[in-house]
This record gives C-alpha cells, sequence and structure tokens, in this order.
C-alpha cells in the first residue's frame, strides 16, 4: 500500500498584477515508503507552494507544469473527483498550527472520527484504529475525545493531529512548519513522533524553516533559494559540510555558530535573474556564475548543489 | 536603570487565580543586553508588558532612571511609557494592515502629537530611522501584506525607537524568522543598541540565541522563588485540563 512520491520538473507561477511570481522552478524531488525528505529555506522560497502544490491546494491563477506521481497515479492528471479521492484516501497534512486547525467549538471525539472516515474507514473501525493510534501517542479517546481543543495543552494538540493524519495508513505525510512557536521541549517530542510517523512506512515530507529540527530529523533535506533546488543530500552530510556556498552562510546565521546574517537580499520572484540567483551574495562569486544558471552537479561527498564550484572541468 | 522589584501578576482563571509572574525582580542597565529564557506560559511576555508599562501588575514595583512609576497604561503619563518601548513577536499583528509602513513607524509619534512640523522633516525623520533599522525608502510606501515578515519586524522596530526609548524589550522578535534574517535583525539592533545606549531586553525561548546574543541571561523560573511557585501550581492540580499547568510543568500525561 506505500507508494513513492515522485515530483519531476514541478515549476509553478503565479499570475498576479505585478507579473508572474514564480514559485517554484524545476524541482525535482522523490519520497521513498519509510523516507523523510525536509524541504528547508527561507519564507518565499517555495516551499509552502511546494506542499501546496502536492496536496492541489493552490488557487486557481496558477501555471503549473512537471509531473506528481504517486505510485502509479499521476496526480496532475487527475479529474477533480478522482483527485479528492485520492488525496483523503493517500495523503495526509499535518498543518503548522494545531490550535487553529482543529475546530475549536467542536469536542475532538467527533473530528477524530469524521478524520477517519474521510479515510474510507467504517464507524467502528475508524474508533478502533483511533483508539489504537492515540494509545501509542498515549492518549486515551475517550478521555480526549470529549474535550475541546482549548482544553489541551499544546503537546496534546500535536498528537491528536498526528493520530488524524496517520489514521488510515496514507502513503504521503506531509508536515508544513511543525515546530512554529514551539518551545525547544516540545520539538524534541515532535521530532520524535515525525521520525516515528516515517518508521511506520510513510513517505514523510517536512516544510520547515528550523535548522534545527532538520537536524534532528535527518533523513534528506532539499534546500530551496528562490524558486529552486540549490542543494539536495543526506541531512548529516548538509550539517557537517554543506556544498552550495547559500547552505554554508546559512548554517552560519545559526547562533550557535556565528550568527552571522547573509549580507543583500534574496531576489524578487518577479523578477529572478537568467544566472545562477545566489550570485550577488555568495562570497565564492566568480565569472562565471553571472552567466548562466547551474545545474545540479554532485560534489565529493554524495549531494547535489547547484553551484559551478562542483562543475566538472 | 530600569528596575523591577517584586512584580506579581495574576489572572483570573477557572477555580482561583493563577500567578502569570510571582515576585519577579529584575534590573536592567543601560546599553546592556539581558536575556529573559523560560517555556511558553512561564510569564515572560506578561513580565515584558508590566515593564513596557502597558499592564498594571498586581503588586510590585518599576522604577525608570529613579522615577517610580505609579500608573500603567493611558494612565501613565507619556514621557514615562515612552522610555520604555515593546517589539512584539508578531509583526503582522502589531500593525495595522491599512497603514503603509512610513505611516505606520511615524504613528507612535502622531498620537503623542510629537510630530514635526512640515512634510520635509517628517520626510527625513523616517527615512533616517529607515536607514537606521535597515529598510530602502521604497518599502515605505507599501502595505504591510507587501512587505516580508523580516521587513516588517524592522518597521516594527523602528516604530518603537521613533519615540527614543532608553530601554528595549523585544518579545520573541525573531522566533517566526528564518536564520538568516533573524542574524541581520539582531547585528541591526545591535548597533542601534550601541549608538543609542538602549538597555535592551531579550525575551526568547531560545537560550542558544540569548546565551549568545546577550550579556547575561536569566530564566523566568529563576526570577521567583522555586517554592512558592510549587504551591502556586498546587492550586491549579485538581484541573487537568489547565493548559497552563500542562505548559509550565512541561509534562504531559493523559487524562
Amino acid at each position: 500500500m506505500s507508494a513513492r512520491l515522485e515530483v519531476v520538473d514541478l515549476s509553478v507561477g503565479f499570475r498576479t498584477r505585478r507579473g508572474i511570481v514564480q514559485a517554484l522552478t524545476q524541482v525535482s524531488v522523490s519520497v521513498a515508503p519509510g523516507e523523510r525528505l525536509l524541504v528547508v529555506g527561507e519564507s518565499g522560497s517555495g516551499k509552502t507552494v511546494l506542499a501546496h502544490a502536492l496536496l492541489a491546494l493552490l488557487p486557481h491563477n496558477v501555471d503549473i507544469s512537471g509531473a506528481i506521481r504517486l505510485g502509479d497515479q499521476a496526480l496532475l492528471e487527475l479529474s477533480p473527483a478522482e483527485l479528492r479521492r485520492t488525496r483523503a484516501r493517500r495523503m495526509a497534512l499535518i498543518p503548522q498550527s494545531p490550535a487553529s486547525a482543529l475546530n475549536s467549538v467542536r469536542r475532538l471525539g467527533g473530528q477524530l472520527v469524521e478524520a477517519a472516515r474521510a479515510r474510507g474507514l467504517s464507524e467502528a473501525d475508524a474508533r478502533r484504529r483511533l483508539r489504537e493510534l492515540l494509545a501509542e501517542l498515549d492518549l486515551d479517546l475517550d478521555a480526549v475525545g470529549g474535550r475541546y481543543v482549548h482544553q489541551l495543552s499544546g503537546g496534546m494538540q500535536q498528537r491528536i493531529v498526528n493520530a488524524m493524519a496517520l489514521v488510515g495508513e496514507p502513503d504521503i505525510v506531509i508536515a508544513d512548519e511543525p515546530t512554529s512557536g514551539l518551545d525547544s521541549d516540545l520539538v524534541d517530542t515532535t521530532a520524535a513522533q515525525l521520525r516515528a510517523i516515517s518508521a511506520r512506512g510513510a513517505s514523510l515530507l517536512v516544510i520547515t524553516h528550523d535548522l534545527r529540527l532538520a537536524e534532528r530529523l535527518g533523513g534528506r533535506l532539499a534546500l530551496l533559494y528562490a524558486s529552486r533546488i540549490v542543494e539536495l543530500g543526506p541531512t548529516a552530510a548538509f550539517f557537517q559540510a554543506p556544498s552550495h556556498p547559500y547552505g554554508r552562510e546559512l548554517l552560519r546565521a545559526l547562533p550557535e555558530r556565528e550568527g552571522k546574517s547573509i549580507p543583500g537580499m534574496s531576489p524578487q520572484l518577479t523578477a529572478l535573474p537568467s544566472h545562477c540567483a545566489f550570485a550577488d551574495r555568495c562570497p565564492d562569486r566568480f565569472d562565471r556564475c553571472g552567466e548562466a544558471i547551474p545545474d545540479l552537479y554532485p560534489d565529493p561527498g554524495g549531494a547535489l548543489a547547484r553551484c559551478f564550484l562542483h562543475a566538472a572541468g | 536603570m530600569l528596575r523591577a522589584e517584586a512584580i506579581t501578576k495574576t489572572y483570573r482563571a477557572a477555580g482561583g487565580r493563577l500567578a502569570a509572574v510571582d515576585r519577579a525582580s529584575l534590573v536592567l542597565e543601560r546599553g546592556a543586553r539581558l536575556g529573559l529564557a523560560g517555556a511558553s506560559g512561564a510569564g515572560k511576555s506578561t513580565l515584558a508588558q508590566v515593564l513596557a508599562l502597558l499592564l498594571a501588575p498586581d503588586s510590585g514595583s518599576v522604577t525608570i532612571d529613579g522615577d517610580r512609576v505609579g500608573a500603567w497604561g493611558v494612565r501613565c503619563r507619556r514621557e514615562l511609557r515612552h522610555r520604555v518601548q515593546l517589539v512584539f513577536q508578531a509583526p503582522r499583528m502589531a500593525v495595522d494592515p491599512r497603514l503603509r509602513l512610513g505611516d505606520a513607524i511615524l504613528e507612535p509619534l502622531a498620537a503623542s502629537c510629537l510630530l514635526p512640523a512640515g512634510a520635509g522633516a517628517r520626510r527625513a525623520l523616517l527615512e533616517g530611522w529607515a536607514l537606521r533599522v535597515g529598510l530602502t525608502s521604497d518599502l515605505l510606501e507599501r502595505y504591510p501584506h507587501e512587505v516580508s515578515e523580516g521587513q516588517l519586524q524592522r518597521a516594527c522596530l523602528a516604530r518603537a525607537l521613533v519615540v527614543r526609548p532608553r530601554y528595549l524589550i523585544c518579545d520573541e522578535l525573531s522566533s517566526m524568522l528564518d536564520v538568516s534574517t533573524q542574524a541581520a535583525l539582531l547585528e541591526t539592533i545591535a548597533a542601534i543598541q550601541a549608538e543609542q545606549a538602549l538597555g535592551v531586553l531579550l525575551i526568547t525561548h531560545d537560550r542558544v540565541l540569548a546565551g549568545t546574543w546577550c550579556e547575561a541571561t536569566i530564566d523566568i523560573s529563576a526570577l521567583s522563588a522555586a517554592s512558592e511557585r510549587d504551591d502556586a501550581a498546587a492550586t491549579v492540580r485538581e484541573r487537568p485540563w489547565n493548559i497552563r499547568r500542562f505548559r509550565s510543568r512541561g509534562t504531559f500525561r493523559s487524562a
């Protein structure tokens, strides 16, 4: 039942009054069952658009090209009805803020069962599965089911949305900024739960700007900058020695490293340059960087980096 | 020197009152960078609002450069309130979405009838602050939804600084920014702080950040006597769904 998620040459542009906002350019990634892929980048780099594209939640003013495949299904070619069905049965989203994603005026039990029924479970199966899942997360369906969301702590709310995402065994789980605004002890708990999710066999895609969470999660990491993937490789290798200058400068900005900001600003998405987008801020810039957009070149550590430094010859 | 002594602030909660801040004392010197760390729900933001003279404590005193604060909020005289300014956590919620950035920055002066006369003088003042906080002048014409979170937080910083405070309290100002933006903003604050001998209180749950950026860091739980806190927690123990109890004790138990 587990299937591989494959994104091939995905480009997304928004038609706006200020012109085309190019949010993603030729992004190709894949996530195998049981694998964790972390999509990391600053705000405006396109990472949330990627999550929304996978879930077909993009607005109407969007131009989208490329392919998204979940197992043998090509998601961009499905009819709206098929898409809704696939999304309900096979995909799950762990939302950014559990407190606002859950309905605040309904008891949690009803919401949990409703989510499970949408995955195609019968009422009895839904309750049984939820009971098991919540028990694994140290919660009791009967106890929390009668509560409202504001009556639970942040950690318990997080576990509720995790259970909601896992019920019915989705093929892919997408977590969008799962730790924004959480304390460091809650970040640890969330990281452990996310690892447990992928250990169950689901493909896990985590969208985050929290580098410390990324380091704890491991797996593979895709670094986005100005709508393109600039580095793709094992997370551990990235934190040891990033191959792209942007990755290196980003890690230097962490307070525990040097706390040094990257000079300049990332380019406007309405006017992306026709050369390396990071060239203007890059300390390693040389002539070629101002002439063309680099491909993803393999570096000695096994990662791919969109940088001419790694181009052969 | 900004001195707070034995500040206690309680809120009404189901079945009693809940001490958000319990007899906390701290001293912030001009030109110093002090960190205040602690888990969410530990009372950091309540203390920040008391220090910024926005929220009256139940008991305790605040003294600013020798002047003892007698009233909080609008009842406090303006000159005293201007000495301590606060930058809030979420810039999108801290500014009026209908104001252009430039107008938002000057709003505190306008509200206090302190705007310089003449469009030229106002423009010069505005551009001076924009330059200091690292905003380009074209951004001053934009609305909050047209700029990034980091740029908006810079405008909020300028907005706090226009009234020439002596002390600046930053309440989780960078927790929603990415690391490079956070580093850039803190570099800006450090430069202004040195230039104007500002006393900065950086409130954050990121102990690593507090430890590296500040000269000293205090933990909110260490501000008040531990035995008292246990008693306060004990009074809410019978109400298992009390959010504060779960957060402040850091334990999550299924009921």
